[in-house]
């Protein structure tokens, strides 16, 4: 069934159990967020997606609360606006920097677009710090730069929601508020799996892709490039972007709209991409020699020799002497391809892949 | 998977038989995780204390290789206390009458004496799966690397036919496939017993259909499998051209593996690696990799999804269809003018009846999953909602079988295989990737703590592990993960081989090898 309210004086309809920033995002009101991850439950701790409700005393907090038939709602008055400036500031204020790289994560850049979308620029809330990096941490892939942490709870959310890991969690408030996993130990004696999760919700790059990092100096204040294709590893088949500088893999980002993962990632998907540019690829074709090694050689030389060498074997032992095994890693193009190969060229179904183990 | 991956969070009662998700298929294992949370009961049944175990409601540690006595077990339960779908049943299936006859005698005591598992608990989750509106099923390489794999999957396709927990949202029968595009190959026809799209090499309209399509006679009866193939090497195989599979530490008994691949006249491996198995060849051809690579892959629920090639390939690498076509050309063949893979992937899909509604486009935004068989359709997210394929659901009345290698006096010790989280398959990949070495350094062998005074092993020691076709050295582990009497390892490490040791036997059907159940010996170095 479908209900009315109204959203900055426009009549729109929603469904029982949206709250007041999904019927507004649906009509593309930009509502600013930081706490906000749309595959979480909502939690309502940055107050910045506050907005008027006709009839309520306060701003409420759009993302935790929900649409009720006849509700009159203004997403951007002047007051609202100031407010949000007001929060922003105070965020901004207490981060060593806000203008973090790209390779941080995916959404490490939300803070500094705020910031800028706001043109918060006063030093008035200078003062106190909260968040202290745990630079003892010497494990590859996650960087724990709590100087740049506001507490927004998207990490430990993330990881208790999302993936059910339950490692991340909070010590202290207020401006002791430090997120960190329990005993404030290491990342590799809690119950993290690396799957980087923590990294990719970070609206400030506190939780950083320390592998994508290595980076940094290539990349600077470029924009990688992305492209969309899907994880190397297991048959979930989740839908990721690579991210390439200069012809050169920098990181992974998961795709947030992945119709397999939604946004997830496992430790290989999210960290294990660099074999791909390893300097043990092979680069030539390899042919082998009168002396049993096998040496690089010319594409048209082992190509002839390959055929060569099949033509000899059906010439000798006949078609059912020819063997094709087929990968359960590469495209399907070259599965079909191997089938055809066989089928085609020999007339045999002597053809298998490597599911049998 | 009959059911698409979105339905991991909708069930009521969940089965996880023989998968250890949160390490081999972590992202899945998230939806498993908020159905749990939101109140759905987890019953796990695995030799070992694995992840899935601690986030279970009910733990079944059977035996390695019992897995078609429990579920025989579960299969009685649920028949004596009329848990059973009677509508299902009379609409959808056919022989219920023989099978309830045929479970009548294996009462969940019986199944205790082969599996271990207390036959309360097996009681105890035949009520739970049996009386669940949606009860879904989820398995992968522990119930099929057995000697008895097809029986274990008819077990579970009986569970689920009898109390009609398929084809409906939140249940079904759900193998977790274990490479990205394992489907995909199978989906394509690289397979002895199926042209592509599964349309069988014994069917005489398919013999017709492909004579027509590649212009030539092809055997009418199926061709050998890999494990056959390598057999045979040799004897009356002599050529063999293998994509991308590290066949060497891959496949069982490594050994018997390696002589077969040296004793071939001519063998052709594509590969990215210097793989042990490409060592062995006589031609080595560089393929391009993944970020290299424009194709199509397909995963475990059907989807047919694009990869997409983001930077160029080392050197002169090529992708691995220009390869065949052009190995294909210089013999000959007709068929093998491809300029890109796009002709290529639409050419498998005119010849596929489930991939008929797909083209290099339409697969652009991942949307589909098969079978898409015309190009209105929308795509088949569940499979069997109105009828199976064949038309009615088999009951199989199987039996329980021992495995090939039972431990003995010799070998007194079983000795079950897998995945590790850290690691993918042998290494070839997560090996070169930076960081992986600080979480998983090395393999180690995984005892129960109570177990190390019994075969005088140290905790953190190395230890020699012999089976009937050989001996490695291994590094002990102390872990409650494993039961007592039972030892687990990876097969990812080329330092540890442990597929020199297994290999006792294969399943006679599929071929597959019962890679999970190994009797061993151990001994301190």
């Amino acid at each position: 069934m479908k209900h009315n309210m109204e959203i900055d004086g426009i009549e729109v309809t929603f469904s029982e159990g949206e709250t007041i920033l999904e019927v507004a995002q649906r009509h593309e009101k930009e509502i600013p967020t930081l706490c906000y991850d749309p595959r979480l439950e909502p939690f309502g701790g940055c107050r910045l997606c506050i907005v008027e409700l006709e009839g309520a005393r306060n701003p409420v907090a759009s993302c935790t609360t929900q649409a009720t038939d006849g509700m009159v709602v203004r997403t951007a008055t002047d007051t609202i606006e100031a407010y949000r400036k007001t929060l922003l500031e105070m965020v901004v204020s207490e981060n060593r920097e806000v203008d973090v790289s790209p390779l941080r994560g995916y959404a490490a850049g939300e803070l500094a677009d705020l910031r800028d979308t706001y043109a918060v620029n006063s030093t008035r809330m200078a003062g106190a710090k909260s968040g202290s990096n745990k630079t003892e941490d010497d494990n590859p892939f996650i960087l724990r730069d709590y100087e740049l942490c506001i507490s927004c709870y998207r990490c430990v959310r993330v990881c208790a929601e999302q993936e059910g890991d339950h490692a991340i969690n909070v010590m202290n408030r207020g401006f002791h508020t430090q997120i960190t996993t329990e005993f404030d130990g290491l990342l590799k004696d809690s119950a993290c799996t690396f799957c980087g999760q923590c990294i990719q919700t970070c609206p400030t790059g506190a939780l950083a892709d320390k592998k994508a990092l290595r980076a940094a100096d290539e990349v600077g204040d470029a924009i990688p490039d992305k492209t969309r294709t899907i994880c190397p590893y297991c048959g979930v088949g989740c839908s990721v972007d690579i991210l390439t500088q200069n012809e050169k893999i920098v990181g992974i980002h998961p795709a947030m709209d992945g119709p397999a993962n939604q946004g997830a990632l496992c430790v290989k998907g999210q960290f294990a991409y660099d074999f791909v540019q390893h300097s043990d690829r092979l680069k030539t074709p390899l042919i082998r020699g009168d002396d049993g090694e096998l040496h690089a050689a010319t594409w048209e030389d082992a190509l002839d020799k390959a055929a060569e060498g099949f033509r000899q074997v059906n010439a000798e032992h006949g078609r059912h002497s020819i063997y094709g095994i087929a990968s359960g890693r590469a495209p399907s193009e070259a599965a079909y391809l191997m089938q055809k190969f066989i089928r085609v060229g020999f007339g045999s179904n002597y053809i298998d892949n490597c599911s049998r183990a | 998977m009959s059911n698409p991956l979105v339905d991991m969070q909708k069930p009521e009662v969940i089965f996880c038989i023989g998968t250890n998700m949160t390490e081999c298929h972590p992202v899945a294992a998230t939806g498993l995780k908020k159905a749990i949370a939101r109140g759905a009961k987890l019953i796990v049944a695995d030799p070992r204390r694995i992840g899935l175990a601690e986030l279970s409601h009910l733990y079944l540690p059977l035996r390695v290789g019992s897995d078609t006595a429990l579920l025989l077990g579960m299969a009685h339960v649920i028949a004596r206390e009329g848990l059973i779908d009677e509508e299902f049943i009379e609409n959808r299936t056919t022989g219920f009458d023989e099978f309830f006859e045929h479970i009548s005698q294996w009462t969940p005591e019986w199944a205790e004496t082969i599996t271990g598992v207390p036959a309360r608990d097996i009681e105890t989750a035949a009520m739970w799966y049996g009386s669940a509106n949606k009860g879904a099923i989820y398995y992968t390489l522990g119930i099929t690397e057995h000697i008895c794999g097809v029986e274990n999957v008819q077990s579970l396709c009986n569970l689920a036919l009898m109390t009609g927990n398929i084809g409906r949202e939140g249940t079904g029968i759900n193998p977790m496939r274990g490479q990205n595009n394992i489907q995909g190959a199978g989906d394509s026809g690289a397979l002895p017993n199926n042209y592509p799209g599964f349309q069988a090499v014994t069917d005489p309209e398919h013999q017709a259909k492909f004579k027509t399509e590649y212009g030539r006679e092809i055997d009418l009866e199926k061709g050998i499998t890999k494990v056959t193939a390598l057999e045979l090497c040799g004897d009356s195989i002599h050529a063999m051209l293998i994509d991308g599979e590290n066949t060497l530490l891959s496949d069982p008994d490594r050994e018997h593996c390696e002589h077969a691949l040296r004793s071939l006249e001519h063998l052709v491996v594509i590969d990215i690696f210097l793989t042990e198995t490409a060592e062995l060849a006589d031609i080595v051809l560089p393929a391009t990799a993944w970020g290299e690579t424009d194709g199509v892959c397909t995963n475990t629920e059907r989807r047919v999804q694009r990869m997409r090639a983001a930077v160029p390939p080392p050197g002169q690498a090529k992708p691995d269809w220009w390869i065949i076509c052009q190995i294909a050309q210089r013999l000959g063949f007709e068929g093998f003018d491809f300029d890109t893979p796009k002709p290529v992937f639409n050419e498998l899909c005119r010849v596929s009846p489930i991939y008929a509604g797909l083209d290099w486009e339409r697969i652009d935004k991942s949307e589909y999953q098969w079978p898409v068989p015309h190009k209105e359709h929308p795509g088949t997210p569940r499979l069997h909602e109105e009828s199976f394929v064949n038309g009615r659901g088999i009951f199989s009345n199987v039996h329980y079988r021992d495995p090939a290698e039972t431990i003995s006096d010799d070998f007194p010790v079983w000795l079950t295989t897998g995945r590790r989280l850290q690691s993918y398959h042998t290494r070839t990949q997560t090996g070169r990737a930076q960081g992986i070495d600080y979480l998983l350094p090395e393999e180690s062998l995984e005892v129960n703590p109570a177990d190390l005074e019994t075969w005088e092993l140290t905790d953190g020691e190395w230890c020699k592990m012999s089976s009937a076709r050989g001996s490695i050295n291994i590094k002990v582990k102390a872990t409650n993960r494993s039961p007592r009497g039972t030892v687990f390892a990876s097969f990812s490490f080329a330092d540890v081989p442990v597929n020199l040791l297994t290999g006792s036997g294969y399943d006679p059907i599929t071929h597959t090898a019962e890679l999970k159940v190994c009797p061993v010996r151990l001994e301190p170095l």
